[in-house]
């Protein structure tokens, strides 16, 4: 049997406060390639907290978060680093694309971290827009284009470099119901192509196309 | 990454606020461009002094002739300096203690209105006078070996002491009385350069000048080619007096390099401290942008982070921007400041000095102001943990 791509145990994130606050609590969670989960739950409970864990972009109080097969929580920073920009890509409600910069641009961005060569980042970043269906608007800087084309744009630069896992915050919060469908669709055919996707939304279209939804409540989960 | 993709980043982050990359540039173009000016400036004028130093005194050799029982130095022994390699020209001189205060006149028609009684100096010289002193006959002309072989009675007047004798041409041969003799006013010397002195003095040929205590040399003067004076104030003394050298004292210019030196050193610990403190303010004002575009720039921090870059790479890049804003005011600074020495330069009529180390180091410094301007914003952009930068 194949390593999941994510497998948290016993995950436990607290910040310090007075008291101190239990973010999650005792966390257990397996995904599986190419599955399509949905995380929802009330304002406050733990959501985005998770995926900064699942992101790596913060480390847990306890527990381990085992990405791709990697036992990350006993990793240093600079590997951690490593690990993130190589296996994870990140759609954000707030697209955050360089608005000086083009589409192309903002999508070959990805690359710059990693070790690859820069040979041929050009046509792989053109691919990428093909994927998402931009391919008309490879020149334009993200200001001057609608709310589903940046998020569109958003992807394509996450679909860089291959990752095994797309994290998604809210990824229609900013999206008009039109919109929402257009990512909604695309999401579909990535996840039909192996790609894994892990989205936290509050909105029920959201979370209804996922193949399968898990509800986090004051810190702890539970499968719908 | 590839330094390829560093620069990139770094140069895309300032060309997206270009105003403000150009403004912040202004603090290090003023520094740099103070800098050049000062050091430019200073190496030109302290060029100029050292070069009118070098002209006036640096080929100016005297030979004093002391006292003696019998004439160290003869009037026809100046010719043998003459000869020698180096020497531009060379003229002997007799002044005495007797002749320094004599009563001079331009003639003997009596003008109640004006006093024409002088009291003057009376020097006697060999014939090559004008050319040892870097002047020229304003009128007239020198006396030459045949006036001095005749015992011709003539003089020649330094401009000033014909002035005070009221005598400006020579067309009907003036005559002036020094005590009761009467001389034919042959020439008048001026623009001296050097002995200043004997533009108001009046000029006799050794022949005429023994009748006032003035037969015997006391003074050589010699110029000497750029180079040449240390040479030739060793030689002169041997070929004015073969025998006798070591009575004579001779007066050779100082070392032309340690006045250089003690010019621009003090000009310059001056004007240094002032390009500094213009090239400090510069980078205070490098920092405190960098430190604005940080806080601005956040999300695109936090964004980065989460595309894999590392803290130094994030460091790397706000250091490189402040490095290159600190580079491009450097440029600009070194092109401003050398155009304004090249302008002072022709406003004052003097020959640039450029000095080529400057021309590289300004630009290379106005870099390093930029790298040390960034360190701090850098580190706080560094330091900043990935989740808080993107919430
Ligand atoms: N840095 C922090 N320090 C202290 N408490 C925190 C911190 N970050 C989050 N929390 C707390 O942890 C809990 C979970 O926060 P989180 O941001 O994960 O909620 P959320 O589910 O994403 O909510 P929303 O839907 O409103 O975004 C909240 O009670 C929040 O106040
Ligand atoms: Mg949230």
């Amino acid at each position: 049997m194949p390593e999941p791509v994510i497998l948290l145990d016993d995950l436990t994130k607290e910040f310090p406060a007075d008291p101190p606050v239990r973010a999650l609590s005792a966390i257990d969670l397996r995904v599986e390639r190419s599955d399509y989960v949905a995380i929802v739950g009330p304002s406050g409970s733990g959501k985005s907290t998770l995926l900064n864990m699942l992101g790596l972009l913060d480390r847990p109080t306890s527990g381990g978060y085992r990405l791709d097969g990697i036992e990350t929580t006993t990793l240093k920073d600079s590997a951690r680093t490593t690990v993130r920009g190589s296996r994870i890509g990140f759609v954000f409600q707030s697209f955050h694309l360089l608005p000086h910069r083009s589409v192309l641009e903002n999508v070959m961005l990805a690359e710059v971290y990693g070790r690859g060569s820069r040979r041929g980042r050009r046509e792989r970043a053109l691919r990428a827009l093909e994927r998402v269906r931009l391919s008309h608007r490879v020149g334009f800087l993200p200001g001057r284009m609608s709310g589903g084309e940046r998020q569109r744009a958003a992807i394509a630069r996450a679909l860089m470099g291959e990752p095994a896992l797309l994290l998604c915050d809210e990824p229609t919060g900013n999206l008009d119901s039109r919109n929402t469908h257009a990512v909604l669709d695309l999401f579909d055919e990535l996840r039909a192509q192996g790609l894994t996707i892990v989205v936290i939304t509050h909105e029920n279209e959201v979370s209804e196309r996922a193949a399968r939804r898990v509800r986090i409540t004051d810190g702890t989960l539970a499968e719908e | 990454m590839h330094p390829r993709d560093l620069l990139n980043e770094a140069m895309a982050g300032l060309l997206a606020r270009p105003v403000r990359s150009v403004l912040t540039t202004l603090g290090t173009v003023l520094g740099i461009t103070t800098l050049v000016v000062t050091l430019g400036v200073a190496a030109t004028a302290g060029n100029q002094i050292v070069g009118r130093f070098d002209e006036l005194t640096a080929t100016s050799v005297t030979v004093e002739v002391p006292e003696n029982p019998f004439p160290l130095v003869d009037w026809a022994d100046v010719g043998r300096v003459t000869r020698l390699r180096g020497v531009v020209s060379a003229a002997a001189l007799a002044e005495s203690d007797q002749s320094a205060n004599l009563s001079v006149r331009s003639n003997d028609v009596v003008d109640p209105t004006r006093v024409t009684d002088q009291t003057l100096t009376v020097v006697a010289s060999s014939p090559g006078l004008p050319a040892a002193v870097k002047g020229r006959m304003v009128e007239g002309r020198y006396f030459d070996a045949g006036h001095i072989a005749r015992g011709d009675r003539v003089v020649v007047l330094g401009r000033h002491a014909a002035d005070m004798l009221g005598i400006t041409r020579l067309e009907r041969a003036p005559a002036v009385f020094i005590g009761t003799q009467a001389y034919t006013v042959i020439g008048v010397l001026g623009d001296l350069k050097r002995e200043k002195s004997l533009a108001s003095a009046v000029m006799l040929p050794p022949a005429v000048g023994k009748r006032y205590g003035l037969g015997t040399v006391t003074r050589v003067l010699v110029n000497t080619g750029l180079g040449a004076a240390e040479l030739i104030a060793r030689q002169a003394p041997a070929a004015l007096s073969p025998g006798n050298e070591a009575l004579l004292q001779v007066i050779s210019p100082s070392s032309p390099t340690r006045a250089r030196d003690a010019v621009e050193g003090d000009v310059n610990a001056l004007f240094l401290i002032l390009g500094l403190v213009s090239l400090v303010v510069g980078a205070v004002g490098i920092a405190n942008v960098t430190l604005v575009t940080v806080m601005e720039r956040i999300a695109e921090i936090g964004l980065r982070r989460a595309l894999g870059a590392a803290r130094r790479h994030i460091a790397a890049q706000f250091l490189l921007e402040s490095t290159l804003t600190g580079l491009t005011g450097g440029v600009v600074g070194a092109s401003v400041g050398i155009v304004v020495v090249v302008a002072v330069c022709a406003a004052k009529q003097w020959t640039p000095v450029l000095d080529v180390r400057l021309a590289v180091m300004a630009p290379a410094a106005g870099a390093v102001v930029g790298l040390l301007a960034g360190l701090y914003p850098a580190l706080r952009a560094a330091r900043m943990e990935p989740v808080n930068a993107l919430r």
